[in-house]
């Protein structure tokens, strides 16, 4: 057999690229380019108001979900930790349209609502996946590490963290592509971002002005992930990722 | 090295308390493997975990060098101690390195002389260097991991190694290769270990001491060769098996059932002498040597009675020999397969060493058997 023409990782390096190039053609296809470019200086600021939405409000979940997580997956906490998973699980099953409504009604309009209701919604699968990545380090690691003489601290920082954060970054990764396609919602209690767009065009009836919405935030929320994705590559131990 | 004191656990109320461990008492020298043994559930894993405090004793003492291991915080304690489990445990994010120099990081080595150490463990395992210093555990393969976990239990040279059925997890072939390994590190190590394992092949292989436990109670603590010889009570006997007697052989070796004074013959030498050698012994066969006193052949008195010349003549090659390094086992092994109750030993430099017979054998387990019972009247253990 021919060897492939390109490696893997090279494919897996330009599948966020194909997929662009696969809508913009898509696009083309239809004729609709032209009415999508209309809007291109809305479509370049509000790009920028959303991925400033989603970087911070994801970051704040990450920043929040991973200690709750550290946290609930400590002995002492376990007998807790259900009932804590459940309470969170009610920020993922409300939909967000009501967190939105909720957050407005006592945080007010703009930003700070937005980026709080989008909080919530990505919170809990960092959380899960922390807590459950954890509690899958096998027993004996831990038995090993204990029985060689390592701090608890040592142990959760050497052994259980670098072992849990293949699933630690599958959790961000899933609560990033919830949360950047959940970023067009914030328009709605005036937190701005691409949904300005998509709204304006369903009420206008205007094809264009929503494809000029939704399609950056498709690309932001692909490039989200394939930047979350390269960067836990990076981070994660070489013997624990998955075999390619 | 290891003293304990009653040591006891109990788990569960204290009203209705469940007994693990049940006043076990016993002193392990230094240098000395310690085989804890026994079936499932018998308290050997809790005892053994009880030394470097995995699990916190109810009552007793534990001493490790003659002091008292309450004194010592249970962090510091396990760092003096190497630790190795069946399921090795090596830690899939860190190379082989990495895991190897763990305690001698936690020890605030400096890297250089962990990476040193790494280096020449992997060496002393029989791996080498070049190539696994920067593999990860899951690119080895489960005799290598284990090679590597033990590695990583000696890496701070720990006094006293603590080992819970450290080669349970490997194939047979590969068990054999890595005990035997393991064995020939400590004869120059000279570690103290305790070492827990439920079989009594293992044991009698490994150990210098077998201490036999049954629900949480020391039934007998001895030397393999005493434990098989003179099992102290009907359990020890029924665990150790009623083939005890052909496990001795393994502990056993040419060397001391060899009869060194056995005859032989040059082949220059006439049939007649030979003849009158094996009757004056009572032997069937005899060996024929050259000018070096290297065995070439023997001699079988039925095909050489009445026949006349040089026993060059009459000579039948020899079918099997043995080495006095050689374990009984194998001398035995040899007899059966050339359906005979005799073999030549031949020393280091091929030279005639003496014989050993299947007589011979039978004696020196019977000598053996009986000795130790004269020399130290035996305590009853309930």
């Amino acid at each position: 057999m021919a060897a492939p023409v390109l490696s893997r990782r090279s494919v897996a390096l330009l599948q966020p690229f194909a997929i662009v190039v696969v809508i913009v053609l898509g696009v083309e296809a239809t004729g609709l380019a032209g009415s999508i470019l209309d809007h291109w200086g809305d479509i370049l600021y509000l790009t920028r108001q959303q991925i400033e939405l989603v970087a911070i409000s994801g970051a704040l979940a990450v920043l929040a979900g991973l200690p709750l997580g550290i946290v609930l997956s400590r002995p002492a906490f376990r007998r807790i930790a259900d009932s804590a998973m459940q309470t969170l699980n009610v920020g993922t099953t409300v939909p967000t349209l009501a967190v939105l409504a909720l957050a407005m009604s006592f945080l007010g309009i703009g930003r700070i609502p937005a980026i709080f209701a989008l909080w919530i919604a990505t919170l809990l699968p960092i959380v899960r996946n922390t807590y459950v990545g954890l509690l899958e380090v096998p027993d004996h690691l831990i038995e090993s590490a204990v029985g060689m003489g390592m701090k608890p601290s040592q142990i959760l920082w050497r052994v259980e963290l670098p072992n849990a954060l293949w699933v630690i970054f599958a959790g961000i990764r899933t609560a990033i592509i919830i949360n950047a396609g959940t970023a067009p919602l914030a328009f709605l209690i005036g937190g701005g971002g691409l949904g300005q767009l998509i709204f304006t065009g369903i009420a206008l009836d205007d094809t264009g002005s929503i494809l000029a919405g939704a399609i950056p935030t498709a690309i932001i929320a692909i490039f989200a992930d394939f930047l979350i994705s390269g960067f836990a590559r990076v981070v994660v131990s070489r013997g624990i990722l998955p075999v390619e | 090295m290891i003293t304990l004191d009653n040591l006891t656990k109990t788990f569960g109320p204290p009203e209705n308390p469940v007994v693990a461990v049940d006043r076990v008492s016993m002193e392990v020298q230094q240098g000395d493997i310690c085989i804890l043994l026994g079936p499932s559930g018998c308290g050997k894993t809790t005892t053994l975990k009880m030394i470097n405090r995995l699990i916190p004793k109810t009552s007793g003492k534990i001493f490790v060098g003659g002091r008292d291991t309450d004194a010592l915080d249970a962090v510091e304690l396990r760092r003096t101690m190497g630790y190795a489990i069946q399921q090795i445990g090596l830690f899939p994010n860190m190379t082989v390195e990495d895991n190897i120099c763990v305690v001698p990081r936690l020890l605030k080595w400096s890297d250089a002389t962990a990476r040193r150490r790494a280096a020449e463990l992997l060496e002393m395992v029989a791996l080498d260097p070049a190539v696994f210093l920067r593999r990860y555990p899951r690119e080895l393969s489960g005799g290598q991991q284990q090679r590597v976990g033990v590695a990583r239990a000696l890496a701070a040279d720990p006094p006293v190694m603590i080992m819970d059925e450290p080669f349970g997890a490997i194939d047979p072939i590969n068990r054999e290769i890595i005990q035997d390994e393991f064995l020939r590190l400590q004869q120059t190590l000279r570690k103290t270990i305790m070492f827990v394992s439920h079989d009594i092949d293992e044991a009698a292989k490994m150990g210098d001491r077998i201490a036999l436990f049954r629900n949480g109670r020391l039934e007998q603590f001895d030397t393999p060769n005493n434990v098989l010889a003179h099992p102290a009570n009907g359990f020890v006997a029924d665990f150790v098996g009623a083939d005890r007697a052909l496990k001795r052989l393994r502990l056993l070796f040419v060397r001391e059932a060899v009869d060194g004074a056995a005859p032989a013959v040059d082949s220059t030498d006439p049939l007649d002498r030979a003849v009158q050698l094996m009757r004056e012994h009572g032997h069937e066969r005899i060996v024929v040597l050259d000018a070096t006193r290297r065995p070439v052949g023997q001699l079988r008195l039925p095909i050489i009675e009445g026949c006349h010349g040089t026993c060059a003549e009459r000579i039948e090659a020899l079918q099997a020999t043995v080495t006095p390094e050689d374990d009984l086992r194998i001398a035995v092994s040899r007899m059966f397969t050339h359906d005979t109750v005799w073999l030549v030993c031949i020393d280091g430099d091929g030279r005639f060493a003496g014989h050993v017979t299947q007589r011979g054998i039978t004696r020196l387990l019977g000598k053996t058997h009986r000795a130790p019972a004269q020399a130290i009247p035996r305590e009853s253990v309930a």
